[in-house]
């Protein structure tokens, strides 16, 4: 027999599918993973001590650059934290914008998602389709907010910038092109024996694992869980729309693609009703004092984001910045999973697993 | 021309024919890779909804290519401190001689062959497998991991797809009777043997691609998972001998495809026999290659415990009862 030896690999922090810079110290045996250790906090910019310095409208910036592939999701959660402790009324076209954008940015972030994560498995092409397709949508935020990636799009009581003329329209016309491009992404990817070869069956947990883990958004409802916030704890108008939870029952990684292709679909009806039911005239900002006091006292909400919840914990004591917030980060609950999933695992397999989880470092680290 | 050189003396006059007869391959080889490189750019950029390079040489990006070889030929040769120096040296030698010896036997036209072998295609098979050396070498010698597993990766890949490779021509054997490859391409004059062969045609399609280490079966430099597998420390021109030899074996594959199942030189159709041989050839290998460029830009990348399973559990199988099949319907055949 001969004498075999366990070896330390170090995936990341440079490697290409460690998507941005995560590092996982992997004991191999061969190519099977004995033993998988993540080493996080490599981007940690320590957004909630700076938080503590700063006034309530300042710290907006600071949370696109948490979850920098939706921002829109982490402008709301701060606002609407900040919105429910001093009990400020939302006008109706805001919350409209408001909705319009975090599902368009829904739609980009798994688009985002689904490009790399099949670049990951080593298919390049679909990756510029998504990004193609994610194209769009920046531009229309980008005719919205200015910006193309870190929006400052939200503000406490309602939003920055009113649509310009014929944006809504524009949003109109972008549903039923990217539905045709879903068509697209199924044929191409979805039958595809190698893909399938590669996902099913791969990185899979239970029903337990996942709420015992504490998992959320397309990791939890992968396992049969049907569990959305914008369902589930409406907030915002998400109570208006008619849609759909995505479920699949196996847990793995085909389910999750599936269900985050398929939570695509119904951000495209919302997006499609959203533009319907837009009122044509309004404010687009509650009537807030300039300088933003949240009164004393304290406040978690918790919103969708398409990597599950996020929430944003304020303790106030009544002066003009947070005595201490806090962001429930879902990309940081969701990795947690990790080293169980990969335990035996092989090289190729850990890639399909951490591709499937769907993390951004930006939010991982803080 | 070839055919009297060969069985002519020794002697320094033919040395230096033979000499010059192979700079010119090279030089054709060369100019292939240049331009399959380039071609496979502008292909999958045209897939992909890019552009490709349209910067150097003109608007189709012509000149991309040689500016690419000389930026690697002027890069700065680093040799990791660790790594077993003389290896690591002589591994991009090892892994691109034998892709060019491999194209002494291929018959390009029924005149332009360089050695009329009897057993040209084992010596193909057996040539080309020594390139794993090369890459297995490379891997150990840079002292890396990921170029370890890579190594490791290609050894595994390439000595499990050589035999149904091998294993998907016998058919083919078996109809010609002869290992010789222009035996095969005169034996293909009325019928193509990918009509008389389908399934090997399918077999040696997949093995080659697995033996070329393009995607889907690309695990040895799988970028996503090893970084770059086996040559992930080496850069400049010793990468690019890897990449040379890569290239080089894709011509050698496209061409012997080509021979095998397609006719060779043979035209299509025969009132088309005006049309030289070579333009046939060419047409034909083209084919092939623009079939590799489409697999690269659609599928994603097998998954490593499932390559082994895929070669000795589907492919080996279906390629020994496709030898039966074949050598029963012969003799049947002959009874009558």
């Amino acid at each position: 027999m001969l004498r075999t030896e366990e070896m330390l690999l170090n995936v990341g922090p440079q490697h290409p599918s460690t998507h941005g810079v995560f590092r996982l110290v992997l004991k191999i045996d061969g190519e099977t993973i004995v033993e998988a250790k993540p080493v996080i906090g490599y981007l940690h910019r320590g957004t909630e001590k700076l938080a503590e310095d700063l006034q309530y409208t300042q710290i907006i910036p600071y949370t696109d650059r948490m979850d920098y592939v939706s921002a829109m999701t982490n402008n709301y959660v701060i606002c609407h934290a900040v919105e429910t402790m001093m009990d400020i009324q939302v006008p109706e076209r805001a919350e409209y914008l408001r909705v319009i954008a975090m599902e368009l940015g829904r739609v980009a972030s798994h688009l985002v998602w689904f490009g790399t994560f099949l670049l990951d498995l080593g298919a390049t092409s679909p990756l510029l389709y998504a990004f193609r397709e994610r194209e769009s949508i920046i531009n229309l935020l980008n005719e919205l907010s200015g910006a193309r990636l870190t929006f400052n799009y939200m503000r406490v009581g309602g939003v920055k910038w009113d649509a310009p003329e014929g944006w809504v329209d524009k949003v109109r016309e972008f549903v039923p092109y990217m539905r045709e491009q879903l068509k697209g992404y199924h044929s191409l990817v979805t039958g595809n024996e190698i893909f399938t070869n590669r996902v099913i069956g791969v990185g899979t947990y239970t029903k337990e694992d996942a709420l015992n883990y504490s998992l959320s958004g397309a990791n939890l409802r992968c396992t049969g869980v049907k569990w959305d916030l914008r369902k589930d704890e409406p907030y915002s108008i998400y109570d208006r729309f008619d849609f759909d939870v995505p479920v699949r029952e196996t847990g793995d990684a085909w389910a999750r693609y599936h269900v985050r292709l398929d939570e695509i679909e119904e951000s495209l009806k919302i997006l499609e009703q959203a533009c319907e039911q837009f009122p044509a005239e309004g404010a687009i900002l509650a009537k807030v004092p300039k300088i933003i006091k949240a009164p004393k006292g304290e406040a978690f909400v918790r919103i969708e984001s398409p990597r599950g919840e996020i929430g944003c914990y304020i303790a106030s004591d009544g002066k003009k910045e947070p005595y201490r917030l806090k962001f429930r980060r879902p990309s940081f609950y969701n990795l947690q999973i990790l080293p169980k999933l990969l335990e035996g695992e092989t090289i190729s397999n850990l890639i399909s697993i951490l591709g499937a989880v769907d993390i951004i470092l930006g939010e991982v680290d803080g | 021309m070839v055919e009297e050189l060969l069985h002519s003396q020794a002697g320094i006059l033919n040395f230096g024919i033979f000499f010059l007869l192979a700079v010119v391959l090279l030089f054709v080889i060369l100019g292939f890779v240049t331009y399959a490189i380039l071609a496979e750019r502008k292909v999958m950029g045209f897939m992909q909804l890019r552009q490709g390079p349209n910067q150097v040489g003109g608007r189709w990006g012509l000149l991309q290519t040689v500016a690419d070889v000389l930026k690697l030929l002027l890069k700065e040769d680093t040799i990791p401190k660790l790594a077993d120096k003389p290896l690591f040296i002589i591994a991009p030698v090892i892994a691109f001689a034998p892709s060019f010896i491999v194209m002494a036997a291929i018959p390009f036209t029924d005149k332009f062959q360089f050695a009329d072998l009897g057993v040209g295609l084992l010596y193909y098979v057996a040539i080309s497998g020594l390139t794993t050396i090369g890459m297995l070498t490379g891997g150990w010698a840079s002292n890396n991991k990921y170029a370890l597993l890579g190594g490791m990766r290609a050894a595994a890949q390439m000595i499990s797809y050589e035999i149904p490779l091998v294993m998907s021509v016998i058919g083919i054997v078996l109809l010609t009777g002869s290992l010789n490859l222009n035996d095969i391409v005169a034996a293909q004059e009325n019928v193509w043997y990918i009509v008389l062969q389908p399934v090997a045609f399918i077999i040696f399609l997949i093995a080659s691609v697995a033996e070329l280490n393009r995607v889907p079966f690309d695990l040895p430099e799988a970028e996503n998972e090893l970084v770059a597998g086996f040559h992930v420390e080496y850069s400049g021109f010793r990468w690019a001998m890897f990449m040379l030899a890569e290239y080089v074996y894709i011509f050698a594959m496209a061409s012997l495809t080509t021979v095998l199942f397609l006719g060779g030189w043979h035209p299509l159709f025969s009132f088309l026999g005006f049309i030289p041989g070579a333009v046939w050839f060419a047409l034909k290998f083209m084919c092939v290659f623009f079939l590799l460029l489409w697999f690269r830009s659609t599928f994603p990348r097998i998954r490593a415990d499932k390559l082994m399973e895929f070669a000795w559990k589907i492919l080996l199988p279906i390629a020994l009862a496709n030898i039966f099949l074949t050598a029963i319907i012969k003799e049947i055949l002959n009874l009558f």
